[in-house]
């Protein structure tokens, strides 16, 4: 079994989010592992992208900061590697497609396997799209992580039934950021993908409060948490390990009850 | 040219999140749907012809000729179309079809202002809703055309993450369309992005080599030797050089912005100085850096002002069947002062590109060879710039 599969296994999973080198690399590696001890069973290492056009504001301001700090994806795979000599925990990263195509999309998949990455999530890589990336990730072992959107409809099928990994449901329509009220239908959602696949569902977009973590795990088999601890890194910066790490931990407790 | 799945060889494509593939997958049956309904042309035609003042007349410019000593100059006047340039064609297009599919409400980006301005005039007159997203930086540069915008009763929404520029608004406009799509469509202003906006934007386009072709035709009874047009996004140029691809006699040159030349990175020449990448959309050319970080392209030129260029545009490089030249910001402003005082025609300083590099070209040529010049645009917006770019300062 590997570790993303282990990530759901017997529980609700509770999936953190951090930009890489945001405010700096040796903030993101010493809050990995951290993160992982305060409960999140999967972290996502979003690499820094000049344009990207699926995130709101705060993310889009993450990776901002990330790149000023010089931050690039060789630097961020040679961080991934030394993080996981310290954490079992299921790493994959989240990014663009611009930068893993001009890395090579080869190379790419194979310096993930290298270090230690589990799985990668591209979003602007739909299905329709998934040939340009598909073939190098079975080749490297990395699972290639599927999304659903509240417009997919009767979409889902086809995509739960070639999903990898776990499927990662996005909650509302826009980008990612947190919102008061998640008004889509999130267990019908859930509901197609298990028709046709046992693959894990993990809800993200829109995600803060430990009570809509509790709602959404309770519908899926997880939940996402990405701009909620940005915004934590943005307001301590290179201090914010010790509160993200607190609300990581609040946010576990509260997926775990559902 | 372009196979299934919006292809143009290796480049084009659907490279957008599952959020939005509902969406253009809608526009896309809509638009196969509309292109071949009898009453869609018709009422596209009507439009055309009727409102934005088409044909666009193709004019010789005898002056401009005889100065230049060599080939006999035609410039295409699409800077005479209603609200001052190309972009109309599309517009009028898109917003009918959005009208058919039963949208109430277009979006758009804008870099110039040209495609928001065609854009919120469409609106006005098939009474849609319309939102404008524009980089800060060009709201500033471009002031009048806001204030036009919103004459026209489209709100402009000011741009400010990234480079405050034409990509940054093409990224805020794509987000806003995925946050709302079940009334609104998103009318792409060129010929990039997603499958089918490069296919569709080309083919409401394609009227202005259709229309040379036929034109030059009647004055000359034969065929061009060059068309020229400036590209950022490209859909001037390959509306201009559609008609032509399979005329391997006459050469298509677009021309791209070198803003300071393309050994200063302060340039947007995608082909002279751009690799292959997927953004926006699209597999294409785009000025990046060896992480694939979009560049922050620069141009005097606020519509060439973009670090990619339409997948046809990155096939046709390729396969040799058109090329691409870089022009700098000088040649622009020298070839805008140009064609004002030769001929009284004040180009748009994105189409002072294609001007700059005709000058150059019609020289080479033999007398009894044409240049056909694609003059997308009026330069009444620029002039302000124009003037500070001078040292004069005048309010605007």
């Amino acid at each position: 079994m590997n570790r993303i599969s282990k990530a759901f296994e017997n529980q609700k999973a509770f999936i953190a989010f951090v930009t890489g080198g945001d405010p700096d690399l040796e903030t993101t590696e010493e809050l990995i592992p951290k993160m992982a001890e305060a409960g999140a069973d999967l972290i996502e290492i979003g690499i820094p992208f000049s344009d990207p056009i699926a995130e709101g504001i705060v993310i889009q301001e993450a990776d901002v900061r990330a790149l000023k700090a010089d931050t690039t994806t060789d630097k961020l795979f040679d961080m991934v590697a030394r993080v996981r000599k310290k954490t079992d925990v299921a790493l994959v990263f989240m990014t663009y497609v611009n930068p893993v195509y001009t890395y090579g999309i080869e190379r790419f998949m194979k310096k993930c396997a290298e270090v230690g990455i589990d799985g990668v999530i591209i979003p602007d890589v739909p299905f329709e799209e998934r040939d340009e990336v598909k073939g190098a990730c079975e080749e490297a072992g990395i699972d290639l992580i599927s999304m659903i959107a509240p417009t997919s409809k009767e979409r889902i099928h086809m995509i739960a039934g070639e999903a990898k990994g776990f499927l990662y449901c996005v909650s509302s329509l826009g980008v990612t950021g947190v919102r008061s009220k998640i008004t889509t239908d999130i267990g019908a959602m859930v509901e197609q993908v298990k028709q046709v696949s046992n693959i894990p569902c993990a809800i993200g977009f829109g995600i803060a409060t430990p009570e809509q973590a509790q709602e959404m795990a309770g519908k899926a088999d997880g939940a996402i948490v990405g701009s909620a601890i940005v915004k934590l890194v943005a307001k301590y910066g290179k201090d914010c390990v010790s509160p993200v790490c607190e609300y990581v931990h609040n946010m576990k407790e509260a997926v775990k009850s559902a | 040219m372009e196979n299934k799945k919006g292809r143009f060889g290796l480049y084009g494509g659907q490279y957008i999140p599952e959020t939005l593939i509902p969406a253009v997958n809608e526009v896309e049956a809509a638009y196969e749907h509309y292109k071949n309904d009898p009453e869609f042309k018709k009422e596209l035609h009507d439009l055309l012809t009727k409102y934005a003042g088409r044909p666009s007349l193709l004019y010789y410019a005898e002056k401009m000729t005889k100065d230049l000593g060599g080939a006999k100059v035609y410039l295409k006047r699409e800077d005479l179309n209603h609200t001052g340039s190309h972009k109309i064609n599309n517009v009028l297009g898109q917003v009918l079809l959005a009208k058919k599919m039963g949208k109430t409400r277009v979006i758009a980006e804008t870099g110039a202002g040209q495609h928001g301005v065609a854009t919120a005039t469409a609106a006005a007159l098939m009474d849609m809703e319309c939102e404008i997203f524009m980089g800060k930086e060009d709201t500033d540069r471009q002031a009048l055309n806001c204030y036009r915008m919103e004459l026209l009763g489209a709100k402009v929404h000011p741009v400010t993450s990234g480079t405050m520029t034409l990509k940054d608004a093409v990224n805020e406009t794509m987000r806003e369309w995925a946050s709302r799509m079940d009334d609104t469509l998103y009318v792409l202003g060129s010929v990039m992005g997603p499958h089918p906006f490069p296919m569709m934007v080309r083919d409401f386009q394609k009227i202005i080599g259709e229309e040379i072709k036929e034109q030059l035709q009647e004055a000359e009874g034969k065929l061009p030797d060059a068309v020229i047009a400036c590209v950022g996004g490209g859909s001037n140029a390959m509306g201009a050089f559609y008609e032509f691809i399979p005329d391997t006699s006459v050469r298509l040159i677009g021309c791209e912005a070198a803003g300071l030349g393309i050994d200063n990175p302060k340039n947007a020449a995608t082909i002279a100085t751009g690799s292959v990448g997927i953004f926006h959309g699209m597999k294409s050319l785009f000025c990046q850096n060896e992480y694939g970080q979009i560049a922050p392209v620069y141009s005097i030129s606020a519509g060439l002002d973009y670090p990619g260029i339409g997948p046809e545009h990155a096939n046709l490089h390729e396969t040799g069947r058109a090329e691409y030249v870089p022009i700098t910001d000088i040649e622009a402003v020298e070839a805008f002062e140009y064609l004002s005082r030769t001929e009284g025609i004040i180009p748009a300083i994105e189409s002072s590109h294609a001007v700059a590099y005709a000058k150059k070209l019609a020289p080479t040529m033999s007398k009894d060879q044409i240049i056909v010049v694609n003059i997308s645009g009026r330069g009444d917006k620029d002039v302000a710039a124009i003037a500070r770019y001078r040292g004069v300062e005048i309010f605007d």
